[in-house]
């Protein structure tokens, strides 16, 4: 594998090359630049510390070849996480085998080949697989109080096939409801596009509605199912309290009638019982495409006028998308919280806008999304088990450039814009969604690797897990503002979706202009604090521990190991406590609690069993 | 005059209030000579809701006279309501706060609104009620304001052996706008300084505002000269700038209009310095709006935030429209480029636009906020405001008269003071630690510069401030600000101080619509106020006290 890689390499070392600033344009610095296997290394001259910039192979978006100056030969490097460098190289000749050699290396034919299966290959195999246990889907459906009395797991998917009918894109565990027989799954499942039938997403436990997902229905002008009619009875009828369900097609109206021309199609009304439809309206992949490329465009500009760029943010409809997002969001949460309505949620294939919207839902349903782990498990519930194409929209391998578009960028936009609104809702911070968006297209980690579960069990086990690593240094990730009691943590979100309350993430899309950004953070001091706080603690206990220790005598009513008032020897238990240092106060304090006003070992016993102290 | 006059019906029952954060209430409505007073009859123990009257910017009123239908109900017995006919007032607050009142009795109706309609439009400053506001804290004994020309300089000792104190202007005769004592350099004497006024509008010859210590160059303000149409001198007012650059080679004017628009002005008997008299003065253009474009400004923006059509497209493009932005990037640049020539480049500066009463005291104290540390602390910032806006000469009163929502023809208002406000804003969310005071303090001061229960705000200038005695019988802002309690709410919980110059960036993306004023009214800003609280408790609440134990605990 390795040597495929090298032969790409035509020129492993360029000296003399300048790395110019895009921000100021002004300042450049000159050095080395390197090829290797995985990444670009450019090393600066003549600099006090030594000075690196890594790009990763797998993250370069585009590699452009400018017309040569007299002072070499200018190569611009575009990556996906928005990284803009601009190299220039003193021989054009050079410039053009780098050119060449990184357009080979950012684009590999295989998954082989990409950097998730070189990085850090030598570790624990054993270690590597229970790191991927970390994040459990069965667990998740647990939590969520399934399989119960209504909903139950369908062995149907579970060799990716449905008999007769091949579903390789879902998972194997499907969540049915209870009433749903097997003729009905296969029924439902040959109706609709990619066999992608109508399955569980959320379950609410609070009122029993639930969020289902599925893709279109191959309803034509006229087509029936009667097992799939039945299916979405059944998700109806697994709603004790409700009589009806919503179908929401996230589509806008007219993509989804033109589908009817293709025998796809939406779902009528009238055959249905039960049912009421409703079109949200947000736009494919291809427009999505689109759209981020302009609104990239007017965040590049330098020095741009205040008009210029509002100008160009509207014109790239970037904004308008995500509140479509955010906006479906908001309409299931309605229905499924404050109305008691389940939803099937589909757009064509039920793998972009769905996952969209369906994950979106449940943050602002279920504050356990709003949790570190908890965003993992989402992702790894709405998009990696139910197959959102990973490989095809960010761009993996060198595929079909139409296929590739920002829908999980979108989603952790929606996230962050939330975040924005309610700043002490999320246990995670900023960090966390850019870092999440980075390794979505860096294949360093085996999580996105592949389009579904099928095509990525095989690929996984020789891979890093991603959660593993994040949760491994989650204290970089945390929101210091995140408190599990306040009144914005609880419950269910209510953003408001006025258009003044999406603005542009800078912070993602001008990640690597320095310039821009706020030039002290709020959030990193706090962080600090938080550990500056942490350490106090320990110290005040450290220094507490000291006192006990030098005073032992200095407390009347503890002599060795006896407390003088109750006479009871201290159990091994409590020597144990007493050699952690708890405060003194706080046992003391707790013994006039206890009633036993002074003593020591009472006051330990009961602060121990009310919680105040380990 | 009475303000019994004004009043054709004082009390109302039955009145439902309704305004933002809160479900509509039913209760008794009072109008007094300055204030609405609206009190729930019920157990409740609400304080009553109290709104200055002069807060008010626009009233809209609609009455419905149902007396037709109630005949037709009472003739077949199926309606005897008392109250048939009712109407609704909608006031729009300079605080940009929109509240409805919904009042029975068309004529009650009518009477309310004509009161505050003419309640909130008097003029004479002496019957506002700074004049009768009385709180049991202060007392009109102490001193008003924070300090004089005089007290500053005497603290800058450093200053003092190329600068003096003038009181040139001690009766207000050589400029109306200025205070009686301003800081120039010591080798012009007032002679020359009576001479060099002449030759500036409204006889704001250039002053002292910043001397950096570091480079021992200073950045300077005036109005523009009136070199008129066939290029007057003034060898006074040459003498006086080349003294400011005495030894050094070059200075900068910073002149606040385009070069345009300073050409035009000399065919109204204004203009700006030439090269050829002031040698060593280098002059820059950047033009920096005010008056009636930058009124509309706001009120487009306040239309375009409260507009409730839930499109994206039409939210920036009215946001981009409104130009308020834009506007923001121009005043930090000019007040960055200020701030390079001194600390950068090591040049004096002077700053001036036409009156020199707007965007120049707009630019330099968004300079000095750049550069000078002192300025940047809560006390340090009061005493900023009170030199650079209240001390020299802001027309607050004409500036100030009416807001976003007024239909009253506008005259002089220009909203520079908030432009200033956001721009500070805007530097305090870029270096969030770096200012001694907090965002509540930036929307207290943006609601008291229209309607307020101090006098700091009332008047165009110093000499009317005295003229009418607001300095005898109104009470202080700055210096209630600065009361311990007070003082507490206004800090910001993260400050640290920094000696460095902060320097903002104008590029767009950095900018940001100052939702804490624009959109203070939407439930968006609550969770951010929410947000605030959690960082003052994690600061002073945990972080603080624990760090004084330990200190303690070791001591």
């Amino acid at each position: 594998m390795e040597t495929i890689v090298m032969e790409h390499i035509r020129l492993p070392k360029v000296e003399n090359v300048r790395l110019i600033d895009t921000v100021t344009s002004r300042r450049a610095s000159v050095g080395t630049l390197y090829l290797t296997a995985t990444h670009t290394i450019f090393v600066e001259n003549e600099t006090e510390i030594l000075t690196e910039t890594w790009v990763l192979h797998s993250l370069v978006f585009s590699v452009e070849k400018q017309a040569s100056t007299t002072t070499g030969c200018p190569l611009l490097v575009r990556c996906k996480n928005f990284q803009v460098l601009q190299f220039v190289i003193p021989q054009e000749r050079d410039c053009h085998d780098v050119h060449v050699s990184l357009l080979h290396l950012s684009r590999p034919e295989h998954y082989e080949e990409l950097y998730c299966f070189s990085y850090n290959a030598n570790s624990d195999r054993e270690d590597r697989r229970k790191a991927w246990d970390f994040i459990n889907l069965k667990a998740e459906y647990s939590r969520m109080g399934l399989p119960n009395h209504l909903w139950k797991l369908t062995p149907a998917n579970h060799h990716y096939k449905i008999i007769g009918m091949v579903s390789d894109t879902y998972p194997a565990d499907l969540y049915v409801p209870k009433s749903a027989t097997p003729p009905v799954i296969m029924g439902s499942s040959k109706f609709r596009s990619r066999g992608r039938f109508p399955t569980l997403s959320y379950y609410y436990k609070e009122n029993h509605a639930a969020i289902c997902r599925s893709s279109q229905p191959l309803s034509g002008f006229s087509a029936r199912c009667l097992e799939d009619e039945q299916m979405l009875e059944a998700i109806v009828r697994s709603n004790p309290r409700s009589d009806f369900m919503y179908v929401v097609d996230t589509r806008p109206k007219l993509n989804a009638m033109a589908n009817r021309a293709a025998g796809k199609g939406y779902e009528n009304e009238d055959n249905y019982s039960n049912i009421k439809f409703h079109f949200v309206g947000i736009e494919n992949i291809h427009v999505m495409r689109n759209s981020l490329q302009k609104m990239l465009e007017v965040s590049e500009a330098h020095f741009p006028s205040m008009s210029y760029f509002l100008e160009g943010l509207e014109s790239s409809g970037w904004l308008k998308h995500i509140k479509a997002v955010v906006d479906a969001g908001v309409f299931i949460t309605k229905a499924i919280a404050e109305e008691g309505i389940s939803v099937l949620v589909h757009c064509s294939d039920g793998w972009d806008r769905t996952a969209q919207v369906c994950s979106v839902a449940s943050v602002l349903l279920d504050p356990y999304y709003r949790t570190l782990k908890g965003l993992m498990v989402l992702i790894e519930r709405d998009w990696v088990s139910f197959g959102h194409k990973f490989s095809h929209r960010n761009n993996h391998l060198n595929g079909d450039p139409k296929e590739v578009s920002p829908v999980i960028d979108q989603f952790l936009e929606c996230v962050w814009q939330l975040s924005e609104q309610f700043p002490c809702a999320f246990e995670y911070n900023e960090r966390f969604l850019i870092t999440i968006h980075h390794h979505v297209y860096s294949c360093q980690y085996g999580n996105f690797i592949g389009n579904n579960q099928k095509e990525r069990t095989e690929l996984q086990e020789k891979t890093h897990s991603l959660w593993t690593y994040l949760w491994k240094n989650r204290t970089d990730y945390i929101n210091p503002l995140y408190r599990p009691d306040h009144s914005q943590t609880q419950g269910v979100l209510r953003p408001l979706t006025a258009p003044y309350c999406f603005k542009f993430w800078g912070a993602l899309y001008n990640r690597f202009d320095r310039g821009i950004h706020p030039r002290q953070s709020v959030m990193e001091y706090l962080m600090a604090i938080r550990e500056e706080t942490q350490q106090l603690e320990e110290q005040l206990d450290r220094m507490a521990d000291d006192i006990e220790a030098s005073s032992m005598f200095a407390y009347p009513w503890r002599i060795g190991n006896i407390c003088t008032i109750c006479k009871e020897n201290m159990s091994e238990q409590a020597k144990h406590v007493f050699s952690y240092g708890i405060h003194i106060e706080t046992a003391v304090e707790a013994s006039s609690m206890a009633g036993q006003e002074g003593c020591w070992y009472k006051g330990q016993q009961y602060a121990r069993t009310e919680g105040l102290i380990m | 005059m009475e303000f019994s006059e004004h009043i054709k019906t004082a009390n109302v029952e039955d009145v439902v209030l309704r305004r933002p954060f809160y479900q509509p209430t039913k209760g008794t409505l009072c109008v007094t000579g300055h204030h609405l007073i609206f009190s729930n009859r019920g157990g409740d123990s609400a304080r009553p809701f109290l709104l200055l009257l002069r807060n008010i910017d626009a009233i809209e009123k609609s009455v419905e006279n149902l007396l037709g239908y109630s005949r037709l109900f009472s003739s077949t017995g199926q309606s005897q309501r008392p109250s048939v006919s009712s109407g609704t007032i909608t006031l729009k607050c300079k605080d940009l706060c929109v509240l409805q009142l919904d009042i029975p009795g068309m004529e009650e109706c009518l009477n309310i609104a004509s009161s505050i309609e003419s309640l909130s439009s008097l003029e004479t400053v002496s019957e506002m009620y700074p004049f009768f506001y009385r709180p049991p804290f202060l007392s009109l004994q102490d001193q008003w304001g924070l300090s004089s020309t005089e007290q500053h300089y005497a603290q800058m000792k450093e200053i003092h052996d190329g600068w003096r104190v003038s009181q040139v202007n001690r009766d207000y005769s050589v400029s109306p706008s200025y205070p009686p004592a301003v800081i120039v350099p010591h080798s012009i004497d007032d002679e020359t300084l009576v001479k060099a006024a002449r030759f500036r509008q409204g006889g704001r010859f250039p002053v002292l505002c910043y001397y950096h210590r570091e480079t021992g160059t200073v950045i300077m303000r005036s109005s523009q000269p009136l070199s008129g149409a066939n290029r007057k001198r003034c060898r006074e007012d040459e003498l006086l700038l080349q003294a400011v650059i005495d030894g050094s080679e070059l200075g900068y004017i910073i002149d606040t209009r385009s070069s345009q628009q300073a050409q035009q002005a000399r065919m109204t008997g204004g203009g700006f310095e030439s090269k050829s008299c002031y040698r060593g003065w280098k002059r820059l253009h950047r033009q920096l709006e005010k008056g009636k474009v930058l009124q509309e400004s706001l009120i487009k923006l306040v239309e375009a935030c409260g507009d409730q059509s839930h499109s994206v497209d039409r939210w920036l493009s009215k946001l981009e429209n409104s130009k308020w932005l834009s506007h923001v990037q121009t005043a930090l640049s000019t007040a960055g480029l200020v701030a390079e020539c001194v600390e950068r480049d090591g040049h004096s500066v002077l700053v001036h636009g036409s009156e020199g009463t707007d965007t120049s005291l707009l630019v330099s104290s968004l300079a000095q906020l750049i550069l000078d540390p002192d300025s940047r602390t809560l006390a340090g910032f009061l005493g900023l405001l009170e030199r650079e806006w209240v001390q020299a000469g802001h027309p607050f009163q004409q500036r100030c008269a009416h807001s976003a929502y007024s239909h009253v023809r506008l005259r002089h208002e220009a909203p520079v003071f908030v432009l200033l406000l956001d721009c500070v804003w805007q530097l305090a969310r870029q270096f969030p630690l770096a200012m001694g005071f907090s965002e509540p303090l930036l929307l207290r001061l943006a609601k008291e510069v229209y309607a307020s229960d101090y006098g700091t705000f009332l008047c165009n200038s110093d000499q009317e401030r005295c003229v009418t005695g607001v300095k005898e019988r109104t009470h202080c802002l700055f210096q209630s600000l600065l009361r311990a309690n007070e003082r507490q709410h206004y800090s910001n919980p993260l400050y640290e101080r920094t000696e460095l110059a902060i320097w903002p960036s104008i590029q767009p993306p950095s900018l940001q619509l100052w939702k804490g004023l624009f959109l203070q009214w939407t439930d968006d800003a609550l969770h951010l106020v929410e947000a605030q609280k959690v960082i003052q408790n994690l600061v002073s609440q945990c972080h603080r006290p624990l760090n004084e134990k330990v200190e303690n605990t070791d001591g």
